[in-house]
């Protein structure tokens, strides 16, 4: 288990070294430059913004600069906001987004298998096409026709949840509802398909044999083995929704960090670019790590770094 | 002898989008207390429906149990309430399945699953029923047994897997055994020490067993009684003896002539020829008058009804008839 943990270390850092090198390159190979849009200041001033940035050196220097910087774990100073470091903005936006996510996450994981479930034990009956029709639904309305369509329905014409802000449990029930009904739809339509192959196996029928409960074959025999592929997607699904959600966080008016992703790679800030990367990519990186070690967890002939003997 | 089971005139069917699939149609037998009796008959002649019916583990839709009964300790097992069947499943009556490597929950560990039924059923504190699981691996021949507990079914050999199954069939002393295929998916040797433990445990324990199977070897080393199964209905019944040297029921005939043997120097594989009747639709009369060599005209139109020769060997098939007979005698 060491060795393979060490050796899953080295792979994940390579994998974050090659996504930072790749990231920075195609960054600066974007035309344009963070002063691009100051049109009042002349020429003199941006060249000395540059040289205070280091802008002006060449691109292997700079990013020989950034490795070393990050290797302390320091992401730099935000350009545009330059009261802030990029450590900052993702101190501030993080813990917002990761709430959001979390909640999420929840709910969409929840709510997607047991719709799965209950789909899957109703094969082709009224409960299962509802429910497909119910996920497809979630699948195809995007997250902001979903979070127009809840606030229209429950904060103006049935004022009963705020419109938008970040403030107490029940501003983030419209959010966390807008944004887990995709994932919740995919995860059920997931659950569903595997849950009924699983239902199908000779096991299920032993288990059957041996005078268990409906619930207990369900949920001790079948989900375990059903989850498989739930949980493989949920590994991407966990980074891109921790990470925030720039759609859904601009329409509410959360402060969380989906708005620093859009916004500064619109304004070529570069450092807050590369942070915002290099963090996603952790998360993400670490997600996939985790899913691994589910795998092992649920499905005992999966041994990580073990060759079967 | 005490019957612990009776069937009687039990027809299952299963909806399709061909049509309705009468799987059998009118089986009727007993099961004595501590013996083994036999089904046998080729794929598709309705057996494993048959045991899967007296445990109802027939997938309804599409199968059902459309009229028949089926009598366990004076209850009509096709009439109970499926709460109660539960109690009953693995507690009075329990099933073994074919394929070892399938039949276990690849996810959960061995003991957990002997463990899981003992404690459906039992009032037992979590340490008596590891004591019994462990007893119950030791019983069918498991070494070490409690450290076995702890592994999961990849850990375990095709033949140990079939012998876990058998434990977790047998740990809550039931009274019936329902085998269905249990040599199938494994190799010779290995059927060999399978048979063996199920004689073995019959001895220990007094289960009753009916064994599934279209294997006559098998069948030859370990019934007591054997009942032949085509087309959905029992064609022939008797002891093991009487199947083996006076089948009197052409189907059975045939089934041992296509035994291949290694007493017989040149002895010739004879095979059935024809197929089974199509289900959708069986036949008014004898299912197996088409592929009979000795068939007559009411073969096809009536179904012959049951002929005892002994006290425990019944047939239903014309030649047997006691009309049959009669015809004979008036023809010479």
């Amino acid at each position: 288990m060491n060795s393979y943990f060490v050796k899953r270390l080295i792979s994940m850092l390579i994998t974050l070294w090659l996504i930072i090198t790749l990231t920075f390159f195609l960054m600066h190979a974007i035309p344009g430059s963070p002063f691009t849009s100051d049109k009042n200041t002349n020429e003199a001033v941006q060249n000395n913004l540059k040289s205070f940035y280091h802008l002006d050196e060449p691109l292997y220097v700079q990013y020989g600069a950034y490795l070393k910087s990050l290797l302390t774990l320091d992401l730099g100073p935000s350009i545009k906001q330059s009261s802030f470091t990029v450590n900052d903005l993702i101190g501030r936006g993080i813990p917002v987004s990761f709430e959001l996510g979390f909640w999420t996450l929840l709910v969409a994981v929840v709510s997607g298998i047991l719709l799965g479930v209950a789909a899957a034990l109703r094969h082709n009956g009224i409960i299962d096409y509802l429910a497909m029709t119910f996920a497809v639904l979630g699948i195809s309305v995007p997250s902001f026709v979903m979070a127009t369509l809840l606030i229209q329905q429950f904060a103006v014409n049935w004022p009963i949840l705020p419109v938008a802000t970040w403030a107490s449990p029940k501003h983030m029930i419209l959010p966390i509802l807008a944004l887990a009904t995709g994932p919740m739809a995919i995860i059920a339509r997931l659950t569903r398909s595997s849950m009924i192959e699983v239902l199908a196996q000779d096991y299920i029928r032993t288990a059957r044999a041996k005078g268990l409960s409906p619930v207990k074959i369900v949920f001790k025999h079948a989900l375990r083995n059903a989850l498989m592929p739930v949980v493989t997607l949920l590994g991407a699904l966990a980074a891109s929704i921790l990470t925030g959600t720039f759609v859904i966080e601009k329409i509410f008016a959360i402060p969380g960090m989906g708005k620093y992703f859009v916004e500064s790679i619109n304004q070529r800030d570069y450092p807050v670019i590369m942070g915002t990367t290099v963090f996603y990519s952790v998360v993400l990186i670490i997600m996939l790590y985790l899913v691994d070690l589910a795998y092992g967890i649920i499905d005992p002939r999966i041994k990580l770094g073990k060759k079967e003997g | 002898m005490k019957k612990v089971l009776q069937v009687n005139d039990l027809h299952v069917s299963f909806r399709t989008y061909g049509g309705e699939v009468k799987a059998v149609r009118g089986v009727t037998f007993d099961l004595n207390k501590g013996e083994t009796l036999a089904i046998v008959g080729e794929s598709g002649c309705g057996k494993s429906v048959t045991s899967q019916s007296i445990m109802r583990l027939i997938p309804n839709p599409p199968g059902r149990i459309v009229s028949g009964s089926i009598l366990f300790k004076d209850k009509d097992l096709t009439k109970v309430s499926e709460p109660e069947m539960r109690k009953i499943r693995g507690a009075d009556i329990s099933m073994i399945f074919q394929d070892p490597m399938t039949a276990l929950n690849p996810t959960i560990t061995v003991g957990e699953q002997i463990i899981e039924g003992i404690r459906q059923h039992k009032k037992v504190t979590a340490a008596e029923a590891k004591n019994a699981a462990v007893d119950m691996l030791d019983l069918v021949g498991i070494p070490s047994p409690e450290a076995r507990l702890k592994q999961y079914p990849h850990q375990f050999s095709g033949g140990m897997r079939q012998r876990i199954v058998i434990a977790m069939a047998l740990v809550c002393q039931p009274e019936v055994l329902i085998a269905d295929e249990p040599t199938t998916a494994l190799d010779v040797t290995i059927q060999a020490q399978i048979l063996e433990l199920f004689r073995d445990i019959q001895e220990k324990t007094g289960v009753s067993i009916i064994l599934i199977t279209h294997d006559l070897g098998v069948v030859a080393q370990v019934a007591d009684r054997i009942a032949v199964m085509y087309a959905g209905k029992i064609v022939e019944t008797g002891s093991r003896r009487e199947i083996f040297y006076n089948p009197q029921h052409p189907y059975t005939r045939g089934l041992l002539r296509s035994v291949p043997r290694l007493d017989i120097e040149g002895a010739d594989l004879v095979p059935i020829g024809g197929s089974p009747p199509d289900l959708f639709s069986p036949p008014a009369g004898c299912p197996f008058a088409a592929r009979c060599e000795y068939a007559m005209d009411v073969c096809d139109r009536v179904y012959p009804s049951e002929t005892r020769l002994s006290s425990n060997h019944q047939v239903d098939c014309w030649l047997q008839d006691e009309r049959a007979k009669k015809l004979m005698a008036a023809m010479n």
